[in-house]
């Protein structure tokens, strides 16, 4: 692939690097099918677990949506960097003239745009399965759309710390469940915002600021994890 | 700083200051439990409970103090690639997490007779375990390497993302309406405690501050020790392989 020539911007080079992770996925398939396969399937095992009582299930839906929503996304987090960490790949991204700084805000994209984005699109179904009310679709979905962000990007971080660590996915977990805990609490309140009728809005804003915050982070906590992980 | 950053003279000043910090941990604690078990008086409310504050509250402080200190500490060792600075962070991680674990012990043992419940699920509780958990974390990722240096270099980058964790401990009682009560020690227009309360309180604080430091020595001291000694012993085994090769014999006797 041509991506790495010194006449290729750093704009053009971005969209490449998300294209090429894009493709990947696509060709070994099913990355983002399988996860939401997860979200629906555990979502489905609360009913099992708590009883099919309409009115209880209704009043904790959003917090088992999000909680799912969580660990889908930290199953799919160990081989967003992994697989180009382990056949060299990343090493040659991190050579190439755009900076590793963006390179894992690329890849964050491309893992979002393949696990976050299918989550958003599948919980107002799964909303519908748990009987949330109505006036929530709007505000869980929303939410999802501003909350998978984050998780995308501040499991990146954890995923580039752990890099040829033992153990890598279970320490993965430890690492990265305590900082989701923000999002999973804002993103669970801001449905019971717009259920109740105080609204969502509030919740929505902490959590697009959540997500812009996590931006530079990532990429400088990102960026500095790959770096001396390839010294 | 870089004064203090050569082990040998970290070795030898730490040594000379080291029976003078401990001899003054242990009079204050001892000083300061006196005051606050007996001389202070008990709560009009809470009865002889608020006691636990006493002990509840300096390690609460102490946990955000020692995060503070273990991502300082991380970013010396990222910045100017100390080793004296990376061990430093990663002796700090354990004693922190023990502070957090009494906070959170303590806490509960006041919150049954007090809220009439071990746990609630409020924003400062809830921060202080995530707290717990990142300590946790920062321990595990630094032992999961197989190269000391990399994890160590691993554990400073988590250490400073987790700082942002500390803001949300501090001010959880003002942004969120809580069980736990707002600050009342460390706030505009002074403190709102009594003096008969406040001074235990504060000469706790002193003591754990300085039980800490003395601790943070110790492990500081013996983690050198201690890597002085693995590399003394693969010093020992080239030149065993040396001398086995040659024929030789071994000239001194290896550590076992």
């Amino acid at each position: 692939m041509a991506f790495a020539t010194q006449s290729v911007s750093l704009g053009r080079s971005f969209l490449l690097l998300v294209y090429r992770d894009l493709r990947l996925a696509m060709r070994q398939g099913g990355d983002a099918a399988m996860v939401v396969a997860f979200f629906v399937l555990t979502v489905i095992l609360f009913p099992f677990g708590v009883g099919p009582e309409p009115a209880l299930l209704a009043r904790i839906g959003s917090g088992i949506v999000w909680v799912t929503a969580l660990l889908a996304a930290l199953l799919s987090l160990d081989r967003l960097f992994l697989a180009d960490y382990e056949d060299g790949s990343l090493e040659a991204l991190a050579l190439q003239p755009l900076p590793l700084e963006l390179v894992v805000l690329a890849k964050c994209l491309a893992h979002w745009l393949v696990t976050g984005l299918p989550l958003a699109v599948t919980a107002p179904l799964l909303g519908l399965l748990l009987g949330i009310a109505p006036a929530g679709y709007g505000a869980l979905v929303l939410g999802m759309a501003l909350g998978t962000p984050s998780l995308s990007l501040i499991g990146a971080i954890g995923a580039a710390l752990t890099l040829g660590a033992r153990r890598g996915g279970v320490l993965l977990s430890l690492l990265v469940l305590p900082l989701y805990v923000p999002v999973l609490i804002l993103g669970a309140a801001a449905v019971e915002g717009a259920v109740s009728g105080l609204g969502a809005t509030p919740h929505l804003l902490v959590l697009a600021a959540i997500a812009l915050a996590a931006l530079p982070m990532t990429a400088l906590a990102g960026a500095a994890a790959i770096r001396q992980a390839l010294e | 700083m870089n004064r203090f950053a050569n082990p040998t003279r970290f070795m030898r000043i730490s040594a000379a200051v080291l029976p003078a910090i401990g001899w003054l941990t242990a009079l204050l604690l001892v000083v300061g439990l006196v005051l606050a078990l007996f001389v202070a008086p008990p709560d009009y409310q809470q009865g002889e409970s608020v006691r636990i504050m006493f002990i509840h509250v300096p390690a609460a402080w102490m946990a955000l103090f020692v995060y503070a200190n273990l991502a300082l500490a991380s970013a010396a060792g990222l910045i100017w690639r100390h080793p004296l600075a990376e061990i430093a962070a990663q002796e700090a991680a354990p004693l922190g997490a023990a502070f957090t674990l009494v906070c959170l012990v303590t806490g509960s043992l006041w919150g049954q007779p007090m809220w009439g419940t071990w746990w609630v699920w409020d924003a400062r509780l809830t921060s202080v375990l995530v707290m717990f958990f990142l300590y946790l974390g920062y321990i595990a990722l630094v032992h999961a390497f197989d190269d000391p240096t990399r994890g160590a270099r691993a554990g400073a980058i988590l250490a400073m993302v987790g700082v942002v964790n500390l803001p949300i401990i501090k001010f959880s009682v003002d942004w969120w309406n809580t069980l736990h009560q707002p600050a009342s020690v460390f706030r505009l227009g002074g403190p709102t405690i009594v003096l008969s309360m406040l001074l235990p309180l504060l000469v706790m604080a002193i003591a754990f501050t300085i039980l800490f430091f003395w601790l943070w020595l110790v492990r500081i001291r013996s983690a050198i020790v201690a890597r002085k000694l693995r590399s003394l012993r693969l010093a020992g085994a080239d030149d065993f392989a040396q001398l086995d090769a040659s024929g030789g014999k071994p000239a001194g006797s290896y550590p076992s």
